[in-house]
Parts: C-alpha cells; structure tokens; sequence
C-alpha cells in the first residue's frame, strides 16, 4: 500500500479518498510507517504527534461516511515549518530558544486549513528562525537532502522540502522570506510557491523580517500549489499588512489560456556564477514556451541584480533584530539558570538560546539601526528598495511573467557553505528581488543535473498575477515529467 | 539674582477604550494580574498587532480639541529597547510623524481672591503621539513580578513646549488638560490608577536671559499636587544650586512626594538609543478630512468657553461657575434647567450647593439620583413665585433627593404651600398688633426693627406659611392705619 500512495499527488489522494479507494486513516498510517522507515537518514521532522494526525484521520473517516466531507484537503496529511503555529503543538523555529515552547494558538492559515479537513502532520525543521538557506542552522541538526543525503535540502524552508520530496507527507507549508521556499523546492524537485505579500496571512508565522515574509507551500505539482493557496489565501483582520483583493479560482484558472504569453528573460540571471547544467535547463524551458507560442524577450534588472542581496541583509537584519527582541527569557523560552537580575536574564537566555547566525543578523541588524547609521543603512535600503520594486514594475509593462533559474547551483554539500555566511548568502541572488518587490514566485523542476540533483524553474509573477503564473506553470508542468520523479530512499 | 523657571510637561494619558490598542482583548483597571492578556499583548510567535480604530479616534478628538494639527497620515514606528514591562521588547510609537502636531492648553492662574477669576495664558503644544502603555512590575524581597493587564493600553504622550514659568502654571496646565480630557470621554485621568501621569523638564535661568539653561528631568509627580510641590521644591534646589555658586547637571530625579525630597536616577550619558524604524507589521492610516470632521462633530464646548458663556448667558458669577464647568454633567444638567426655568441663577445655587452636597453626602452620580432638571426647574419657580418660603423649599429638595417626586407633588403632600388668603392673614396681622403693643410702639417711635416681633408672631400663627412679603405688606399697612 505505502509505496503506492506516498508520492502520490494532493489532487490524485484526494480522488482516491473520494472514490474510498483508501481511508484517511490508511493514508496516514502510510506516511507515518514512510517516516519511520526513513527519517533517521532524512530528519525532516522536528517532531510529530502520530497519534493525534491519526485521530484526526479517523474524524475525517467519520466525516466522509456520514456525507459531510469538507472538501478536498478533508483527510490529507500537511506538515508545517515549525514557525507556523498549531495550538496545542511545540512551536520552536529549531532554536533551543523556543525548544520547549507550546503554542496556545492557531495561525491562520492553520485554522483554513483545519476547517478544510487537512490532518497537521508534523514540525518540520528549518534554518533557526527561517534564516539561512541550507537548513543546517537548526538547533536540532541538519535536514538531510533525499535526492542525495550527503547534500543540503536547501532553506530555510528545507524540512517542508525534504518531507515531501521523501514521501513523508504529500504538501507542507514553509515560510520564504528572500527563497526560503522557492530554493528548497529547486533543491529537492519540487513545486514551491511564494505568492505575493499581502495575499497570504502572516498571523501565527513567528516572524523573521516582517515586510518580506509570506507563507506559501511545497507540493509535487502546480495543481496542488493552486490547490493550497485557494485555501489558504485571502484577507484576514489579524494581519494589517493582508490585502483585500479579489481571489481568482486559481485550480479553476489552470488550464485558460487568453492570449500569447509575454515571457521576459532577466539577462542578469544568467551571468557568472550561473552552474552550465542549470543554465541549459533554463534555456530549454524557454524553448518549450517559445514553440508553445510565448514571446519571450530579454529584460534588464540591473539594479536588482546589483543590490538585492545587500538591500535584503540591511532590511531583513534590521526587522528580525526587533523582531527577535521578545525571545528574552521572561514571559517564555529559554531562560538561563544563573541569573542575577534583568539584564543578566536577557544576555545570558539569548547568548545560550540563539545560534550563531541568528545572532550575527541580530548584531548585524542592530548596528543597521543605531543612531547614526540608520540613514546610511536603513533609510537608503529602503530607498533602493523601492527603486527595485519600480524596476520590477517597469519590466512588468511589457511582460506577463519573468523566467530565471531559482538557484545558481543544485544542492551543495552539508558543511560546504556553513563556514562561509557570504557565500550562502549568495545562494538566494535570483529569488531574493522577488521578496523585495513583494511579488510572487514560484519554483518548479525543470531537469536534473548529471549527478541527478533536481535544478528548479522560477517563475515571477505581477503583483496578485498568481493565477496567470500558475497557468504558465502549470503548462511546462504539462508537457514535463520531472515532477513525476522521486528520490531512492 | 533673580532666577526664572523654564517649565516643559511630558504628560501621558490612558485613552478610554473599550479594547487594547492592537488587539481585541478588553482594557481596564483592577482585573486579577495577567487576566487581560492574549497572543498579541504577551507577543507569542506569530502574534500581530492591529489597529484599534477607538484609540486613534479618541487621540484626533483630544487633539481636535486642543487645536492641534492632525496630520493626514497615522505613521507607527517601533521604539527598541529591553525592559522586563514591555512584552516584545519594543514599544509601538509615533517617532517622526506624531498623529497630532502644535494646539495649545489654556489655563487659568489663581485669581486675586476666591470669587475673582485669574489670569488665563494659552500653554503651546509640541506635539501629542500615540503609543502604547507598558505592564507594570512589582519589585519584592528577592523577586520581580510583572504583570501584562496595562501592557498594549492605548497611551498618549502631550509634550508641551517649554513654555511655563511655575510650578502654579504648571499646575494649572495639568488640572486644565485634565478637565478638558475627562469631558471630551478621552481620559478618566484617575492618576491613582495611572491614567494620567506627568514629567517635567525644568530650568532656571536669570531673568532677562533668553538662552535655556541645563534642564532636569523630574519623574513621579503622580498627583496633580505632587505636580506643583515637586516642581517647586525642584526649583527652589536649582536655585540654591546657582546661588551658592555651583552648576546644573542634566540628569533625570525621582520625586518622592511623601518625603517631599528628590534624588537623582540617572544621568544623560546613558540616554538609550531607541532604534526608532516604522513598523512593518502596520501599514501607515490615512486620516482624511471626512473622517476629521465626524470627530469634530463629537467635540464638546470647551470648559472655558463654556465658563465665559455661562457669565455672558445667565450672569452667573464667577464662583459659581468655577464648580458648575469642570463637572461636566452638572454643567449639562444646568443647561437643562436653565431652558426650563426664567432664573437660572437661583437654579445655579440650587446646583452649586444643595444637590451637590447631597450628591457627595450619598455618595452617588449626578446621572444615578432621582433628581431631573424639570424638577430644580419647577422648585425654583415655586419659590419666585411665593408658593412656597425658602424654608419649605430645602424641605422639599430633600424629599425630592430621596423621592424623585416632583415638586407641586410634595408641596401639596406636606402641605407646605404659602398661605396668600388676605383674610386669614389680616385677622392674624390683627392678633400680631393687638399682642404686641410694645413693638407696635416702638415702631412707631422709629424704630424700624421692631416691626420684626409683629411679623414673627404673624408667620407663627400661619405655622411659617404665610407669604412673607405679603405679611410685610399688611403689618406696615394695618400700623400706619393705627398711626395716630
């Protein structure tokens, strides 16, 4: 049973569920027994609660029998980056900072998805409080890439990633902040969508750089993508930032075509530094549109490609040194034992609760803010990043949607970038602006590598142009079958 | 030399809400420790602030009110630092772009004597800004306690310009803020539950210098006495200072009422650096013209204004006023039995003494006693038109206290009306005469008091019914008949 079901799609266990082919409870066993059986090799989980997600299979069993079935997520196990809240579940962003930490409170997007009938199954781990991008900045130990175990799954989102792409769950939720999803994704070959900001709520995402986090999910196919933001998506009076906007039927928009699309090219997303396989990928995806009658041009982002990354480690730093400013031993978290009054508290809790990179965005950050630098660093980030959002828009008026690859390399080796912050930094250069102008993105495979590492697709979206990019996505995805391909485990 | 005192306030005052400023969970005073709490006041993981529209309407009002400039986009920043009563470690605040910019306070000094009003002075404004309040922390033996109920309190800061001169200016800085809060529905501004609380920057300079000198930071001045005392005592120890030939450090002190002394807490150089960017989890609020003018249509009369019109309008005098106006509902209710009735000063008196001290003695609200406007309105016409004596009438103002009933009700029920039977009244003005020849006598002698002992024993036979002015009447009439 497990070996058919598990790298199933959301969109094909649904249908099985509804045919009663399968319970909702077989299929949960079938992930569970999957994670036993592999995650000592992949350690995607930071834990999990087996017993509940099998409770909660059996009310979605119930459901079904008695005819009140709530759709099609009723019965379908969805991990969570264990940044994003499930009352009544350990929330610790993989900082011992937070190791023992409960939350009380669902976020938003959990409470969707539980109305939706979807089963939480499991905290995934991450780069300590979603920064990095290798997933090996996690109190708790790496996460293992399954394509290759020797290789990182990418990050921070790199639990959520390597959970699905190890048939371990069939969609999770990660959180992308400059490629935290879209970068796992291409890592381990699989959909990752970042929609734009303002679409998904952020209430109940532990916050990193709160004007650049968005939830968004990694799924096997864009259908699923399409699937998940349907319900996850839409304004909510808990985020001020959630925009009201009128959702489109994003699954329902999939197959329309209006028009011929117009595709730009960014010619700097393709200089140095670009890996030749992945660079060839890319360039035969173009090919796909161009001969099913896209108009691909060439499109210049020098401003992005110039500054993203630095404007990225002024503003994001700058957020999350506040952002972080409540993880201080008091109310709750880790609190050091040898305290002595309240300044002693906070250095010693956050000297012993933080990792090393955290606390170098924190310093980082801070200095970003003091007096006296603000207007150098801060001030003139925010003004460069405005000109990027404007040179993302002006490239907007003659293009639907940009085209790239969403990573310069394929999976790197654990312990390869760790020593070198700049390096790994480097890693999010193509997925970085997106976060910047707020747009949305979403990564899907495109080919392997020769040694069989996944090599992921990017493609950029309007602002609020997720159906469209989905659709043009959803069209490679047609005519491939990279996504149909699954790691030995 | 002579020195002059340069007086700036900071005063932050809780804004009445139904709810905390960025979230739903309800604000107030005296809940058990950490009952008014949630994900966003504790700032859990994930928690995010949103806005209280209550709060930034009652800060537009306040600055409405005060005649400030409201700017026309609401900007929220983040003001950094570690302290174990701020939950997220950073306070939300208004750094650059506060919600309200200039306005001013009037205030009245004390007048020459008590019935005479004093001199008024308008007091600049800075600016006022929103931000939110802190928990409070309890330090015992060996431990500090915290707790989050007043953490997330919508909080506004008034900054005044340096601008007052004494600790009575001061003084009436802070009762007029106050009166003028409380009756616009912005503030309780009960200090003893920290809804209004005041600092003060102060300076002394020689008189004739325009240049300011080193200024202190005074902290604690939490009642509004503790405002005037701290501010003088703080005045008087900068100018022994300079006096006896030493200098002013720029420190912040810590008064300390009770003892009437101040120590110094910390010095400048330590001053924090706060870190200030906007917000990122608030997006800035447009505050249009429409939305201005809803607000402005809410405002009440100023205290003052209304003062100086009660004056005009119904020739109050001043004393009267000055407890009539910084109560707002018995300023209402006045208005109300003034439209009723066509002597509004002796409605006043009414007010001003009886009902108050009723009011006081039983401990309860104007809005909660039985008494209605119609019915002051109705006593004071019984009483101007001789329907009943002064005397019946504080009878029936008790009864009516404890009743409710209206006055032409009680009178008859006591039987309290004035006799006017002309014919009852000469009989007895004839007994009175008759009974009293010695008075009588010396009246007519030319002793005008006298007349009072036949007058007397009128009311008496009438058991204090009879019209006193009519009995006036008949007595001199019937005497001067009988003057030979």
């Amino acid at each position: 049973m497990s070996a058919s079901v598990i790298f199933k799609s959301v969109a094909e266990l649904s249908a099985l569920l509804a045919a009663k082919s399968i319970s909702a409870c077989e299929l949960m066993q079938a992930f569970a027994a999957r994670t036993t059986a592999v995650e000592g090799r992949v350690h995607a989980f930071n834990s999990r609660d087996e017993a509940g997600a099998l409770s909660l299979a059996a009310a979605s069993d119930a459901r079904r029998a008695a005819g009140q079935t709530r759709g099609p997520l009723d019965g379908i196990p969805i991990g969570f980056k264990d940044v994003i809240a499930v009352e009544g579940q350990p929330l610790t962003a993989s900082s011992k900072m937070l190791a023992n930490f409960i939350s009380p409170y669902d976020a938003t997007v959990t409470t969707k998805l539980k109305m939706a009938g979807a089963i939480p199954w499991g905290r995934l781990n991450l780069d300590e409080f979603a920064m990095g991008s290798s997933t090996e900045n996690s109190a708790f130990g790496a996460t293992a890439n399954p394509w290759d175990l020797t290789r990182v799954p990418g990050g921070s989102s790199g639990g959520s990633a390597a959970a699905v792409a190890a048939g371990e769950m069939p969609v999770a939720l990660g959180s992308d902040t400059g490629g935290s999803i879209r970068q796992p994704a291409a890592f381990c070959g699989l959909v990752g969508l970042k929609p734009t900001y303002g679409l998904v709520s952020r209430y109940g995402l532990a916050a990193f750089a709160s004007s650049l986090d968005q939830i968004g999910t990694l799924t096997r196919t864009v259908g699923d993508a399409a699937q998940m933001l349907k319900i996850i998506a839409g304004h909510d009076a808990r985020d001020s930032t959630s925009l009201s906007t009128v959702m489109p039927d994003y699954s329902a928009a999939l197959p329309k075509k209006s028009r011929p699309w117009r595709i730009g090219v960014p010619k700097e997303f393709f200089g140095p530094g670009l890996d030749a396989e992945i660079g060839a990928a890319v360039q035969q995806a173009l090919a796909f549109y161009r001969s099913a009658g896209a108009e691909i041009t060439e499109v210049s982002l020098p401003l992005t490609a110039e500054y993203a990354i630095a404007v990225y480690y002024l503003i994001a730093t700058a957020e999350a040194s506040s952002n972080l400013a409540r993880y201080d031993g008091i109310r709750y978290g880790h609190r050091a034992r040898t305290t002595t009054d309240a300044i002693s508290i906070y250095a010693q809790s956050r000297a012993e609760g933080f990792g090393e990179e955290v606390k170098r965005r924190i310093i980082l950050g801070t200095h970003v803010l003091s007096s006296g630098y603000y207007d150098a660093y801060y001030l003139r980030a925010q003004k460069v990043r405005a000109l990027i959002r404007g040179e993302f828009m002006s490239v907007f008026q003659n293009c639907d949607v940009l085209l790239s690859p969403t990573t310069p390399t394929a999976a790197f080796k654990i312990g390869e970038k760790s020593a070198d912050p700049l390096a790994m930094y480097l890693n999010d250069i193509y997925t970085i602006g997106v976060n910047l102008a707020g747009l949305p993105g979403i990564s899907l495979p495109c080919g392997f590598t020769t040694g069989g590492l996944p090599i992921g697709l990017q493609i950029i979206g309007q602002p609020f142009g997720e159906a469209e990019m989905l659709t043009i996505a959803h069209t490679y995805e047609q005519g491939h079958a990279w996504h149909t391909k699954y790691p030995n485990l | 030399m002579n020195y002059e005192a340069v007086i700036g306030l900071e005063v932050h005052v809780q804004l009445k809400t139904a709810s905390k400023m960025f979230t739903r969970v309800a604000a107030g005073y005296g809940a058990p420790p950490n009952t008014l709490t949630d994900a966003v006041v504790l700032a859990l993981p994930g928690a995010l602030p949103v806005l209280n529209k209550e709060a930034l309407d009652k800060i537009i009002k306040a600055g409405l009110m005060l005649g400030c400039t409201i700017a026309p986009v609401c900007k929220w920043d983040r003001k950094n630092y570690f302290y174990p009563d701020s939950p997220k470690n950073y306070q939300i605040s208004q750094y650059d772009q506060p919600i309200c910019l200039a306005g001013s306070v009037e205030i009245e000094l004390p007048g020459v004597a008590r019935n005479v009003m004093g001199e008024h002075k308008q007091i600049p404004l800075t600016r006022i800004h929103l931000e939110e309040d802190v928990g409070k922390l309890t330090h015992e033996a060996h431990d500090s306690l915290v707790d989050f109920n007043r953490a997330g309190t919508p909080l506004m800061e008034i900054v005044s310009e340096p601008a007052m001169h004494s600790a009575d200016e001061a003084f009436a800085f802070l009762t007029s803020l106050r009166t003028t809060m409380v009756q616009g529905g912005i503030s309780d501004c009960d200090m003893e539950k920290g809804q209004l609380r005041c600092d003060a920057n102060i300076s002394i300079r020689p008189v004739g210098e325009t240049k300011l000198g080193v200024k202190v930071e005074l902290k604690n001045l939490n009642s509004i006495s503790y405002v005037r005392d701290g501010i003088a005592l703080e005045i008087r120890r900068q100018t022994a200072v300079l006096t006896g030939g030493g200098s002013i450090v720029q420190e912040t002190r810590q008064y300390d009422g009770e003892a009437g002394t101040s120590v110094a807490m910390r010095s400048k150089e330590m001053a924090h650096d706060y870190r200030y960017f906007p917000d990122p989890d608030l997006l800035p609020v447009q505050v249009d013209a429409a939305w201005q003018a809803t607000i402005r249509a809410t405002i009440p009369e100023l205290p003052f204004d209304r003062q100086r019109r009660f004056i005009a309008q119904y020739q109050l005098p001043y004393t009267i006023t000055a407890v009539l106006v910084p109560e707002r509902d018995l300023g209402d209710f006045f208005e109300q039995v003034a439209q009723l009735c066509s002597h509004p000063q002796a409605a006043a008196n009414w007010l001003v003494n009886d009902l108050r001290r009723e009011l006081a003695s039983g401990k309860i609200a104007l809005t909660e006693s039985k008494i209605r406007p119609m019915h002051i309105a109705a006593l004071v016409d019984l009483v101007e038109q001789g329907e009943i004596s002064m005397t019946a009438a504080k009878e029936v103002f008790n009864d009516m206290f404890q009743t409710g009933e209206a006055p032409a009700a009680i009178v008859i029920r006591k039987n309290l009306k004035q006799s006017t039977d002309s014919g009852a009244l000469e009989q007895w003005v004839q007994s009175a005469i008759a009974a009293n020849p010695r008075a009588v006598a010396e009246f007519l002698a030319g002793k005008e008091q006298a007349i009072n002992a036949v007058k007397g024993a009128v009311m008496k036979a009438s058991q204090g019914k009879a019209n006193p002015k009519l009995v006036d009447e008949l007595v001199r009439r019937q005497l001067l008949a009988v003057k030979p």
